[in-house]
């Protein structure tokens, strides 16, 4: 068990989501990057689809109320040692700080963080408000006992990818003017940023004015309303959305998604596989 | 039909018949097909890549019975005493006693969910009352509330912001995790309303 004493930025308790509820409106949900999420569930020895804290922008202070086993990943904060499993004694205070890169990081808990489900999944969901609440200072989150393996050594990490993130053209690409200018202009990550999309800023799409029946989105949809600037959807969007989709970004992209912090410069390019 | 590319593990496919498409896209059973999840006028098919091809897609699918329980529609009841009511009835050139006739004579069928949820987007309304949103959103629709807008009637399941015109209210409960599935309205779902 740890007692929350103080939260920054959102804390929330994440999984791999609640997948197959989509027809009935409900999105899927789930750590925003997955990578960082799984990791720190395999260096102390979870399932990958164990509950973990997701912070966005660190700042989370926490009090050990029993012995247990630790791992942090995703973006480093200070405070605690990162992407390895740590062990730490009863009544240990743990301060962790904001991260000078990236935007969120993750916190698992050998066992688990043992809180009911709902429809199959502890992730919080920030826009319909499904799942367990926020994490806040007073909350006491209990270990689970489900395990897989020991706990890891010290995971090394290759740099991540970087450059510009690739997209699947289309498929409303043919609303607008010039598709092709979504590559060829810088896009700035906006203030506004979420689990639910991530606004951008620049020199705004030309579109067709009129509307588009809702249609189905998925995470990764680059939707563009008629001011013109794109919004990356993300893991809390709604399952439709009104505005057409100019790209997708590549699945394999979608964790880095996570980590882009606002005010940050963005480029997309165009996959060569995508359809003319 | 039209397929066009959603991504590296989705399909989006055009179809003037949302329901019977998804219908036989249930029926295929494919294992690698992850989830069929309709909308107004498309249908999204997301698959693994590593499993499925969907440049075949179209050319394998077979028209099926529907899937929808042969059962009846589905009665909600309502009190039509929606504050948009009045509004309605003066844009549809009809009087408020009209407006609910014609509303509550109507079968609807669910499409499709969206928006919050257990939100379902319901096709049938009447030409007549086919009207577009409120220009200014309300910040606060209160649960249960009957509504329309565009070419769909719903009910919202839970307080929200929303821009649709309200005609009534109901007790029916639209969205409950302790029931399975959780949302009363489901795509295929018929569905009636009837005064109180």
């Amino acid at each position: 068990m740890i007692e929350v004493i103080s939260t920054a930025g959102l804390a929330v308790l994440q999984d791999l989501g609640r997948p197959g509820w989509q027809q009935l409106g409900i999105s899927r949900s789930g750590a925003a990057d997955r990578n960082a999420h799984r990791l720190a569930n395999r260096l102390v020895g979870n399932r990958e689809s164990a509950a973990t804290i997701e912070l966005t922008l660190g700042g989370l202070a926490f009090r050990t109320l029993s012995a247990l086993t630790v791992a942090a990943t995703g973006a480093r904060c200070p405070g605690l040692g990162w992407n390895s499993a740590v062990t730490l004694a009863a009544s240990t205070v743990i301060a962790l700080g904001r991260p000078a890169h990236g935007l969120r990081s993750y916190l698992a808990i050998r066992g688990g963080i043992a809180v009911a489900p709902v429809l199959g999944s502890r992730s919080t969901d920030t826009l319909s408000g499904l799942g367990p609440p926020p994490v806040v200072a007073g909350a006491r989150l209990p270990a689970g006992t489900e395990v897989v393996a020991d706990p890891a050594d010290e995971a090394l990490l290759g740099a991540g990818p970087s450059g510009p993130l690739q997209v699947v053209h289309g498929p409303r690409s043919d609303w607008f003017d010039d598709p092709d200018e979504l590559y060829r202009r810088p896009w700035q990550v906006g203030a506004d940023t979420d689990r639910i999309g991530i606004r951008l800023a620049g020199v705004p799409l030309a579109r067709r004015r009129d509307e588009l029946p809702s249609e189905p989105v998925l995470p990764g949809a680059i939707q563009v309303p008629p001011s013109g600037q794109p919004i990356v959807l993300f893991r809390d969007a709604p399952v439709t959305g009104g505005y057409p989709v100019i790209g997708v970004v590549h699945s394999g992209e979608l964790d880095r998604l996570a980590q882009l912090r606002p005010g940050q410069d963005l480029r997309f390019v165009r996959r060569p596989d995508s359809p003319a | 039909m039209r397929l066009l590319r959603y991504g590296d593990r989705a399909v989006l496919i055009e179809t003037e018949d949302v329901l019977g498409l998804r219908d036989s896209l249930l029926a295929q059973r494919h294992p690698a097909i992850e989830a069929v999840i309709p909308a107004a006028r498309t249908v999204l098919v997301e698959y693994d890549p590593a499993r499925f091809d969907p440049a075949g897609l179209l050319s394998q699918l077979r028209p099926v019975p529907s899937l929808g329980p042969a059962e009846a529609p589905l009665r909600i009841e309502v009190d039509y005493d929606g504050p948009d009511l009045a509004a309605v009835a003066e844009q549809a050139g009809l009087s408020p006693d009209e407006v609910v006739r014609r509303h509550s004579a109507a079968e609807y069928t669910v499409q499709f969910c969206g928006f919050s949820p257990g939100f379902g987007y319901l096709s049938g309304l009447p030409p007549e009352l086919q009207l577009p949103r409120l220009a200014t959103p309300r910040t606060r629709v209160p649960p249960g509330s009957v509504a329309v807008a565009d070419e769909y009637t719903g009910v919202y399941p839970r307080p929200s912001p929303g821009g649709w015109r309200l005609l009534g209210r109901t007790d029916a409960v639209l969205f409950d995790l302790d029931r399975d599935p959780p949302a009363l309205l489901q795509p295929g779902r018929r569905v009636r309303f009837c005064p109180r």
